[in-house]
């Protein structure tokens, strides 16, 4: 009987209802794989959201500490390397940019060019540490790490290191200790982002070359790359925050 | 592309915004990278000229732009369905209110002078 109905109006059989049985990955909760695709880029930003607001905490105690302790945070930040820090912007944006083309590859399922691409992301994102470490090696030469071994001198007594800046008084000098303290809670919280992202990187660049996102199935590309889109986005506004607005301090 | 229109739904149940699945080409990627780097550019050079107050607002207004063209390119929002350009517009807007009350609070204070 119902096969009757079904062979005498053959458009039943084609309605978006028979639908999520085309592709394997399409579960059978979701009426149609766009539903499906939206729910996962929905529940993906919302997560994103909440990372908003851990940063946001981060943010908003740099922003207030910077106002307060402004003298400190100014020549504290006068000695981040802006030529470093503005190649590790590039790095970044260049890393960003592979994987947008990774989610593009993976929307045409064009299997090698993804694999390229997430090897790139990856590469990137590896040299972008690599330059982070090497700056925080030059703040462990200084002196600049908070704690024990923290040195005021280049503050206190700048003219002895060359450095063209007024000197600041011995207690808004240990305050830089704080711009230090924010500047490794936030590139720091930023830099455990990057190394978890290239950790599920290297999951999906294996997963891609078994050719798991090459057949029409390209969620978890898409959700790891607003993800790591959203990395990039932090570092562009700790690059200007930390490293740049401090040049020329108001008088 | 063709396959997801083919069979769209009818009654309009199941997809009423008729949110159509759209591929962002390489040609824009690479527009938006050249922005992206451009402005990085022009926001260091800017660093080290003296324009006083003006120094900390250019800085953060490229990277506000900086941002949203992540956002919008990168990340897909600008082809997305209205739920999902809503949730972005309302996560940052809630952000927005976290930052100013407690900004309110603070600045209602003894700002600084402790």
């Amino acid at each position: 009987m119902a096969n009757t109905v079904a062979t005498t109006h053959p458009e039943v059989a084609h309605h978006a209802h028979d639908e999520h049985v085309v592709l394997p990955q399409h579960r059978h909760h979701f009426e149609t794989e766009e539903q499906q695709r939206e729910a996962g880029s929905f529940g993906m930003w919302l997560f994103l959201l909440t990372e908003i607001m851990f940063f946001g905490g981060l943010f908003f105690a740099y922003l207030l500490y910077r106002n307060w302790y402004y003298p400190a945070f100014a020549v504290a930040s006068n000695q981040l390397n802006v030529p470093e820090g503005a190649i590790n912007t590039a790095v970044l944006i260049s890393s960003g940019f592979c994987m947008a083309l990774g989610v593009w590859a993976a929307e045409v399922k064009k299997k090698g060019f993804l694999v390229l691409m997430l090897v790139l992301t990856t590469f990137f994102g590896l040299v972008f540490l690599g330059i982070k470490a090497d700056e925080y090696h030059e703040k462990y030469e200084k002196h600049h790490i908070p704690g024990a071994s923290f040195s005021t001198a280049m503050f206190t007594h700048p003219a002895d290191f060359g450095i063209k800046e007024e000197p600041i008084a011995p207690d808004m000098a240990e305050h830089t200790q704080l711009f230090f303290f924010l500047y490794f809670a936030m590139t720091g919280m930023h830099a455990f982002h990057m190394v978890l992202g290239i950790g599920i990187l290297f999951w999906l660049t294996w997963r891609a070359h078994k050719g798991e996102f090459s057949e029409g199935y390209v969620a978890p590309i898409e959700n790891f790359g607003l993800y790591w889109h959203f990395v990039d986005i932090v570092w562009l506004f700790l690059f200007p925050l930390l490293y740049l607005i401090n040049r020329h301090p108001l008088h | 592309m063709a396959e997801h229109i083919k069979h769209h739904d009818a009654s309009n149940v199941v997809n009423p915004e008729h949110a159509e699945h759209h591929i962002v080409s390489p040609l824009e990627y690479t527009f938006v990278f050249a922005f992206l780097l451009l402005f990085t550019g022009i926001t260091v050079g800017a660093a080290y000229v003296d324009l006083g107050w003006a120094n900390p607002v250019i800085a953060l207004g490229i990277a506000s732009l900086k941002a949203v063209v992540v956002i919008l390119f990168f990340m897909h929002v600008k082809y997305q369905s209205k739920l999902i350009k809503m949730t972005v517009g309302a996560g940052f807007f809630t952000f927005f209110v976290l930052i100013m009350m407690t900004m309110a609070d603070y600045i209602s204070r003894a700002w600084g002078t402790w």
